[in-house]
């Protein structure tokens, strides 16, 4: 690695690759996306806090109450909510309970790869205080040291009207333009990325996952 | 001059029209499905706000030419479907480009957009994609034999390949109908239709739990958008070409609509009703009766 | 399983036969004859099924022990044999020769209790804890507690309480009960 881009803040440096890979991966940084014009934007808002697709990615032992909702009796779907099972064209992230390190480098690697505008939803106590696994070597304590949170459930595990009052929370978030945890996440990339490499000890991947 | 600038507004509205009917279409069986289920369902609006949604995504990221190219070859594909289709016999706007294309062109539109995709699939570079491009070339392969042997039994009946000609045919009772005055031909088509459509038990290219959504696993905000958009063009548009081959095509839009509803009704009824085949299950299927259907409606008119 | 036991002790020095249930027996055997007597069971005496091979650490006596579990399909009894083996110098032979998940099981070992068996296949790649550099989670020297608090910024404001006492003083708020 040349001195110029050490010290070049537009480019991230990927060192966690070995010399050979860095060339396939993307090494520019990503940049916040700015809304649109007032009334367009809350038209578009409107949109997006109606149709809301899952990221179809079962974190913990959160992922089994979120089954319940797909099922007759609790019907997410006529919220306009639906399991997707590709980040690439999700937009809600559930973080479902407690993420251990090694959940945590694949969260970290879905959430990048998800679209803009993305919001995450910590469910259940263990993502946001650690819940019952607080002391443990291998699970982490708050998610929101690692990437940004939306909107917390509470509860182990939370209920599905819970979860379904957690999605209206999101929904009134995102028409209100507050939901903008994308933005604030490449804002604060460095912050992050800096408590992301402390927990995970062999970073292999480049540090944007485009 | 106004001539062709007139040809392109009633392009644009019979499009505009196609493309919001095969959305309502989609909301409609979702909520029909809902409903079997027992379930309250979404509402009938959800696909307009999910295309809305996925075309308002800030970002987006390519993989390359062909990455960009496949979604719109889809699209092209779809759109070149739905315009060499009259979709409502006598009517100026809705008659499209029927007049410069015939059949064997259309045929070709449903094929084409599939290639496409599964070009600007592979640049994607997901297992799954591949995985579901070479289910979903071999399935297509295999309903195109009973449904080119169905089309040259109409051809051989109606001694013509114009579509425009064919609707012709069938009209002063429903009785001229090719359903009823060639029954095989029109089973081995509908079967075709079946396959068209990737409804359960033939949904084997989108197969979720197997290769969840298949191709456009690496598609993501306008590129989904625009498969989407095809999506509800394509569907509607299959389903206008098989009302003009088989049911007798429309007069005005009410009957369009009606005979095109029952038609996918077929494809949801059967897809509730039966589990996914295997690959090689569904090719033997569709080499199977409705090949057979087929060779048998083109001999019963060669003869 | 009497006979098993009598017939057992014929070949090998085994010790605290202790009979817990009708169909669950456990006994304790030297280092050196663990894995004959393993093979032993497995190919004579039916125990063709290892339900888990988990260690405990006795870290008061600077040992390990190694508990292999085995199943009788035959006849449903359960096996248990202790290998105690020394703490400092952790080793274990391998027994992924005679049961492939064994490996499985070895490579989890070496990495939360730092006990190596050389020749397992792949046993020194991480298995859960990727790229983890402290002294293996599962030995009790390590401080979880004080690990977790370092490590994975705690939430101030959060109450912790000991169980025990916790419980006693909410349930039986008069004294003891």
């Amino acid at each position: 690695m040349t001195k110029e881009t050490k010290h070049n803040p537009s480019i991230l440096e990927n060192n966690g690759l070995p010399e050979f890979e860095r060339d396939y991966f993307c090494d520019a940084r990503p940049e916040q996306s700015r809304p649109l014009a007032k009334y367009i934007e809350k038209f578009l808002n409107w949109a997006r806090a109606n149709s809301l697709w899952l990221l179809g990615f079962g974190t913990g032992c959160g992922a089994v109450e979120l089954r319940p909702l797909m099922t007759a009796r609790y019907d997410m779907y006529r919220y306009g909510i639906a399991p997707r099972p590709t980040p690439r064209q999700s937009s809600v992230f559930i973080i479902g309970g407690y993420a251990s390190v090694k959940t945590t480098k694949r969260i970290i690697r879905s959430y990048e790869q998800m679209q803009q505008p993305k919001f995450v939803i910590a469910l259940g106590s263990c993502p946001i205080n650690g819940g019952m696994y607080w002391d443990s070597y291998n699970t982490i304590n708050r998610i929101d040291h690692y990437i940004p949170v939306d909107v917390y459930i509470a509860g182990c595990m939370p209920r599905p009207e819970s979860i379904i009052a957690g999605f209206d929370l999101l929904k009134k978030l995102i028409k209100e333009g507050q939901a903008e945890g994308a933005n604030k996440y490449i804002e604060n990339l460095d912050w992050y990325k800096a408590n992301q490499k402390k927990i995970i000890k062999d970073w292999n991947m480049p540090d944007y996952n485009w | 001059m106004a001539d062709i600038l007139r040809t392109a507004l009633y392009l644009f509205i019979s499009v505009f029209v196609i493309l919001n009917y095969g959305l309502l279409l989609n909301g409609l069986v979702r909520k029909i499905v809902a409903r079997a289920h027992g379930r309250v369902g979404p509402p009938i609006w959800q696909p307009w706000l999910d295309i809305l949604k996925t075309y308002a995504k800030r970002s987006a990221i390519s993989h390359g030419v062909m990455f960009f190219l496949g979604p719109i070859f889809r699209l092209a594909g779809g759109l070149g479907t739905y315009l060499f289709i009259p979709a409502i016999y006598g009517s100026v706007m809705f008659a499209n480009l029927s007049f410069s294309g015939d059949l064997l062109l259309v045929m070709y539109f449903i094929f084409f957009g599939q290639l496409g995709m599964a070009l600007g699939a592979g640049e994607g570079g997901h297992p799954n994609s591949a995985i579901a491009v070479g289910r979903g070339l071999s399935q297509m392969t295999s309903f195109e034999l009973p449904f080119a042997l169905s089309v040259i039994a109409l051809a051989i009946q109606y001694h013509s390949l114009s579509i425009t000609e064919i609707v012709a045919a069938q009209q002063g009772g429903i009785l001229n109908w090719t359903i009823f005055t060639n029954p095989l031909a029109t089973f081995a088509g509908l079967f075709a239709l079946l396959g068209m459509n990737m409804h359960s038990p033939f949904d084997i290219v989108l197969a979720p739990q197997e290769v969840p959504i298949g191709p456009p696993t690496e598609m993501q905000s306008s590129f989904l958008g625009i498969l989407q958009t095809n999506r509800a063009i394509f569907l509607s548009a299959k389903l206008v070409l098989f009302m003009n081959l088989y049911l007798g095509g429309a007069t005005n839009i009410f009957a369009m609509m009606l005979k095109t509803f029952m038609l996918y009704m077929l494809s949801v009824v059967v897809g509730v009703s039966f589990p996914r085949f295997r690959t090689e299950q569904s090719i033997r299927f569709f080499l199977g009766v409705p090949t057979l259907l087929g060779l048998a409606a083109v001999i019963i008119f060669m003869l | 399983m009497k006979e098993i036991i009598q017939r057992l002790k014929q070949q090998f020095t085994i010790s605290n036969v202790n009979q817990q249930r009708v169909d669950l027996t456990f006994l304790s055997v030297k280092k050196e004859q663990a894995v004959s007597l393993i093979s032993y069971l497995r190919d004579f005496e039916k125990f063709s099924h290892l339900v888990f091979l988990t260690a405990v650490d006795r870290v008061e006596d600077i040992q390990f022990q190694l508990t292999y579990m085995l199943h009788n399909y035959n006849t449903h009894q359960d096996l248990g044999i202790r290998v105690l083996i020394d703490r400092e110098k952790a080793e274990m032979a391998s027994i992924h020769h005679l049961w492939k998940q064994a490996g499985t099981y070895q490579r989890e070992l070496k990495e939360m209790f730092g006990i190596d068996f050389p020749g397992s296949p792949r046993v020194d790649e991480s298995f859960i804890l990727e790229g983890w550099d402290n002294i293996p989670p599962m030995r009790r020297d390590f401080d979880t507690k004080k690990y977790s608090e370092e490590t994975y910024f705690p939430r101030p404001g959060r109450e912790s309480h000991d169980p025990e006492s916790y419980m006693k003083s909410k349930l039986y708020p008069e004294g003891d009960a």
